[in-house]
This record gives structure tokens, C-alpha cells and sequence, in this order.
């Protein structure tokens, strides 16, 4: 990859950023459910050119067991980069950032689960970047808390985050790599959508009390649209079963099925 | 007052789903008197009770369940079960054994054995325990155990075990379903074997959709009548297995070789890693002699 350049302005004359992209836009994204068969759940998130995966395991037994936890499950979250997600190879070992961003996420998702209904147990969440272009914290909560929801562990709501940062005075939201490394700040935040409670709120760089408070607005705009997005995602696997394609049978979950067979398991 | 959710409809944690006088069941939560979904699932009401059957999940122990478990150790008294999922299980012989019974109690069961057994006790305090003591709950033998999603189990049960005895009916095979996610499936035929694994892979991945009684129904009624019209295709079947030994194309014959290719160099390796032992034998016997002799070490070697 040619070394990279500082770009002569983040924002066009015409108030457009370097991919073309308004103020107040998110880059485009994609977001799928069910992506690794051999996960209790699994989603990805495709935002921009930042490529990520997500895997939970569990609730399972805990090992090593003293980190057993009596009254709720424990829950593990590993961040990791893929040695080729960055232009530089990343060392494969943990690096501190690494273990910092993991702790982080842990953090973020914690408030939305019902761990206490697991007690002793361990939730496994493994997050890998495939391709790193900014915000990849934001796109690591999104698609962690829909891999959890497809994993069937009982959560209180989505957890949809982003990151709001600045770059030549003007508040931008979803971050893209270069405006992340030459701007003026970034706030990465994560929200419970219902209550509007904040789970991460992170700052680096400069804001004034206005800016920080406007860009948070900002942020949880962004989180209600991507709320919406991941409500998509998850619907999305049970509404059109992708595997079997030519089997076209009736499956309009909105219709009445009649009292013909529901699970009986009371 | 009022409900959010059309029946059956595919919601999402954190969807609200009703208001006012309605109570929180399985699978939802409740704040300020509203009522929200925990899981992904299927949203249901039964009289004023909200629940959210969850469409995927692992096994969480319950008074009553019957469940197939995998003896892991044999501790004294108790034997330790896998019943899968983030609990352990154990089995008191007390509650197994008709007394008196032998000290050492892998006699009757041991590790790796499979038993069907129901939970008699569970909380969150202590780990699930089993009891053998009931009709039918017993070592299972001679069969194979099918591993589905748990949160599918009622829809294979069915209505009052519409779809199992289906499914037995069709195929006269002996079944056992536990409500961890094991089946249990004994029969001497093979084809028959194939269509229970199918019959019951088709409701795990589909178990969310209307009218997949009848689907299945249709489905085995069609692969049985296939089945019994080519009956003589038992006869081609055993004649497969004959030409398996003559030529080595089939996929259960090629393991067959590759041991014997691979033996060899692998004999070296263990030569030189403990020269001293055995040293001359491999060279003095027969290489027959050398495999049987060598398959232990080779496994002792990989560990």
C-alpha cells in the first residue's frame, strides 16, 4: 500500500468531507446475523471499508474457574486485529490497545444483559477486525450485541454506538480512518436506545462543553438509525430463511397460524 | 392497555410488547408496567400472560425436564453427567441403583456411557442433580445421539408428541428426546437412520414456520414409499460393502489403508525419538507385526 498522505482538507469548500459524505451521514452499512456455524450467535458489520466480525460462545462453563462469578454469568469479550487489517502488519500478540478496547466493550454491552440468570456461567464474546478504516470500537458493539441476540442470551435492548469526532471545526459522526487520524477529536459513544442511558462515552481531543454536548446529540441520533438497522438484521434471518430457497412455503409470521400447533412446552 | 406484537411475530430484545395489565412471563422483562422482549423469539399471549418463545438459546436445567446426558466421570458415589449446556449434572447412585449395590459403582454405569434421566433438583445455588428412579429412564444402548438446538426440542416433541410419534410412526424407529437438545435414535437401518437425522434437521432449521407437521409428514411419506419400492437396494447396498474391500474407492476403505502407508514412516519417527526401546524388534518382525504393535505408541505419541 502507498504510504499514506494527510489529505489537504477534510472538508470540500462545499462543506462535503473527504468521501463525499455530509456532516451528519454514516458511511454505508451492512450488517448480517448468523455468519459463523459454529457459534451459539454471530453477526458482521461492514461500515465503510472497516470489516468485523463477531462470535459469541455460551453461556457455557467458566475456565479457568476463579473467575467464576456466584450471583450472574461473567461476561468475556476479546477484541482482536487481524495481522493484515491495518496497512502496517499488526503484531498478532494482544497489545494493550487491544486489551483496553476489550474491557471497554465489555463495558458497554454489560448494562444491556441479563447476565444474573446465568450465575457461574461465562459469556464468550470474540470480535476479530478482518479490515480496520476507523471506528472499529463503534462497529464491535453493534455487531457484538446483535451476535448476542442471535445467541439467545436475554438482553434488555440492542446496543447501537458510534463514534462523533471533529475535524476542521466541523462535528462529524461515523468517523472514517483518515478523519480519525488527522482531525481535531473523537467521541465513541454507545446508548440503550429505550431509556437513551449512555454505556460508553469516550473522549480524545478538544471540545468545548457546546461541541461536546451537541456532538453527543449528534451521536444518539446516529444510534437511533442504527438501532433500527440492527432490528433489520436480526428480523431478517427468521422472516426469509436464506437456506432453503427452493422450499417456497408459507412462512408470513404475521398471519394467523390458528391455534394448529404452537410449541407446547408449559 | 394494549399489545404491541401480531401472534407469533419474530421480536427483538428490547421490543415492547404490552402495556397496563398484563404479565411478564419467559423471555420478557418489565419496567414501569411495560412489558419488553428479552430474546429474539416469537411473541405469544395466553390469557393475560406475555411470553417470548426464544428461537435459539443453550440448555438451562429445569425440575421435571428429561434429559440425555454423557457420563464424564465416575466420583465415588456420584457420577458426573454432561448434560450439555453451562451446568454439569450429577447422578447419585442412591438415586439410580436399587440397593444394595456394589462399592464401586462403574460397574453399573462408567465414562462415556449414555443415560436418559430426569432433573430432580436445580437452583442457582447448586449444580443440577438427576435421578434415574422413573419409567424408562435408563442406560441407552446401541443407538446415536443427535445434538439440535434446545430451544427447538418442543417442536420436535410437537403438540403433545404429535411430531416424535410421527416421525416413530413413519419410520418404526426407537427415539428418545431429551429437552437438552440430545435425541437419542436407535435403529438397524441405515437409510431409515439418514431420514430421522434429515426429518429432524428440517424442523430445527424450520421450526419457526406454520404447518411443519404436515411438511414433514409429506416429506417422510414420500421417503419411505422411495424406500420400499427399491426394497432389493438392500441387497446393493451389501454388495457395495463387498467391492469396498477389493477396491479402494469408497470413503469408508480409503481409512483402511492409510494407516498402513502411514504406519511405516510413522515407526521411524517413534524409533528415533526412543531408540533404545524396542530397537530391534520393528526390524526383526514382520511389518503386520509392526502395526499392531505400533498403533498404541502412535496414539501415545500424539497425546
Amino acid at each position: 500500500m502507498s504510504p499514506e498522505v494527510k489529505p489537504d482538507f477534510l472538508i470540500s469548500p462545499e462543506g462535503l468531507r473527504v468521501d463525499g459524505r455530509r456532516p451528519d451521514e454514516l458511511r454505508p452499512i451492512e450488517l448480517k446475523v448468523g455468519v459463523l456455524k459454529q457459534a451459539n450467535g454471530s453477526a458482521s458489520i461492514r461500515q465503510g471499508k472497516t470489516y468485523i466480525i463477531a462470535g459469541v460462545y455460551g453461556p457455557r462453563e467458566l475456565h479457568p474457574r476463579h473467575l467464576t462469578l456466584n450471583d450472574r454469568a461473567y461476561l468475556r469479550v476479546t477484541y482482536r486485529m487481524a495481522t493484515f487489517s491495518v496497512p502496517d502488519r499488526k503484531r498478532p500478540a494482544p497489545s494493550r490497545r487491544e486489551k483496553e478496547i476489550s474491557m471497554v466493550i465489555a463495558n458497554a454491552l454489560k448494562p444491556a444483559l441479563f447476565l444474573e440468570e446465568y450465575p457461574k456461567a461465562v459469556v464468550d464474546v470474540h470480535i476479530i477486525v478482518i479490515q480496520a478504516d476507523g471506528g472499529t470500537r463503534c462497529a464491535a458493539i453493534n455487531a457484538a450485541s446483535l451476535a448476542l441476540a442471535d445467541a439467545g442470551i436475554p438482553m434488555r435492548s440492542l446496543v447501537p454506538a458510534v463514534a462523533v469526532g471533529k475535524a476542521d471545526g466541523t462535528l462529524l459522526v461515523d468517523l472514517g480512518d483518515e478523519e480519525d487520524k488527522y482531525g481535531q477529536g473523537d467521541v465513541p459513544m454507545a446508548i440503550l436506545p429505550q431509556t437513551g442511558e449512555i454505556t460508553l462515552l469516550q473522549q480524545d481531543g478538544f471540545f468545548t462543553r457546546e461541541e461536546l454536548l451537541e456532538a453527543m446529540q449528534m451521536g444518539i441520533n446516529s444510534c437511533n438509525y442504527l438501532h433500527e438497522l440492527q432490528k433489520d438484521a436480526l428480523k431478517r434471518v427468521y422472516v426469509r430463511n436464506p437456506e432453503d430457497g427452493e422450499d417456497t412455503f408459507d412462512d408470513d409470521l404475521e398471519a394467523d397460524l390458528g391455534e394448529s400447533e404452537i410449541m407446547e412446552d408449559e | 392497555m394494549a399489545v404491541y406484537f401480531q401472534k407469533r411475530e419474530v421480536v427483538v430484545p428490547g421490543q415492547l410488547l404490552a402495556e397496563g395489565r398484563y404479565r411478564p412471563s419467559f423471555g420478557t422483562y418489565d419496567e414501569d408496567g411495560k412489558i419488553y422482549s428479552s430474546l429474539m423469539g416469537l411473541a405469544e399471549l395466553k390469557g393475560n400472560t406475555v411470553k417470548v418463545v426464544a428461537l435459539d438459546g443453550v440448555y438451562i436445567p429445569k425440575e421435571g425436564d428429561l434429559v440425555i446426558g454423557i457420563i464424564k466421570l465416575v466420583a465415588g458415589n456420584n457420577w458426573k453427567v454432561d448434560i450439555g449446556g453451562p451446568y454439569g449434572a450429577s447422578l447419585h447412585a442412591n438415586n439410580a441403583l436399587r440397593r444394595p449395590y456394589s462399592d464401586d459403582i462403574s460397574e453399573y454405569m462408567d465414562m462415556g456411557d449414555v443415560i436418559s434421566a430426569e432433573i430432580s433438583a436445580f437452583d442457582r445455588q447448586s449444580g443440577p442433580f438427576l435421578s434415574m428412579k422413573g419409567r424408562g429412564l435408563e442406560v441407552l444402548e446401541g443407538g446415536m445421539v443427535l445434538e439440535v438446538s434446545p430451544a427447538k426440542i418442543p417442536r420436535i416433541i410437537g403438540r403433545r408428541g404429535s411430531m416424535i410419534n410421527m416421525i416413530n410412526d413413519h419410520l418404526r424407529i426407537d427415539s428418545v428426546v431429551g429437552q437438552n437438545g440430545r435425541i437419542w435414535i436407535k435403529t438397524s437401518n441405515v437409510e431409515k437412520l439418514r431420514l430421522a437425522i434429515k426429518a429432524f434437521r428440517m424442523i430445527e432449521d424450520q421450526a419457526h414456520t406454520s404447518n411443519l407437521t404436515d411438511r414433514i409428514n409429506k416429506m417422510l411419506a414420500e421417503e419411505v414409499a422411495k424406500l420400499s419400492s427399491s426394497e432389493p437396494s438392500e441387497e446393493p447396498s451389501v454388495e457395495v460393502e463387498t467391492v469396498d474391500e477389493e477396491e479402494p474407492i469408497e470413503a469408508e476403505s480409503v481409512s483402511e489403508p492409510e494407516p498402513k502407508s502411514e504406519a511405516e514412516p510413522e515407526v521411524e519417527v517413534v524409533e528415533i525419538e526412543e531408540p533404545v526401546e524396542e530397537e530391534s524388534e520393528p526390524e526383526a518382525s514382520t511389518d503386520v507385526e509392526i502395526e499392531s504393535d505400533d498403533k498404541p505408541e502412535k496414539e501415545e505419541v500424539n497425546e
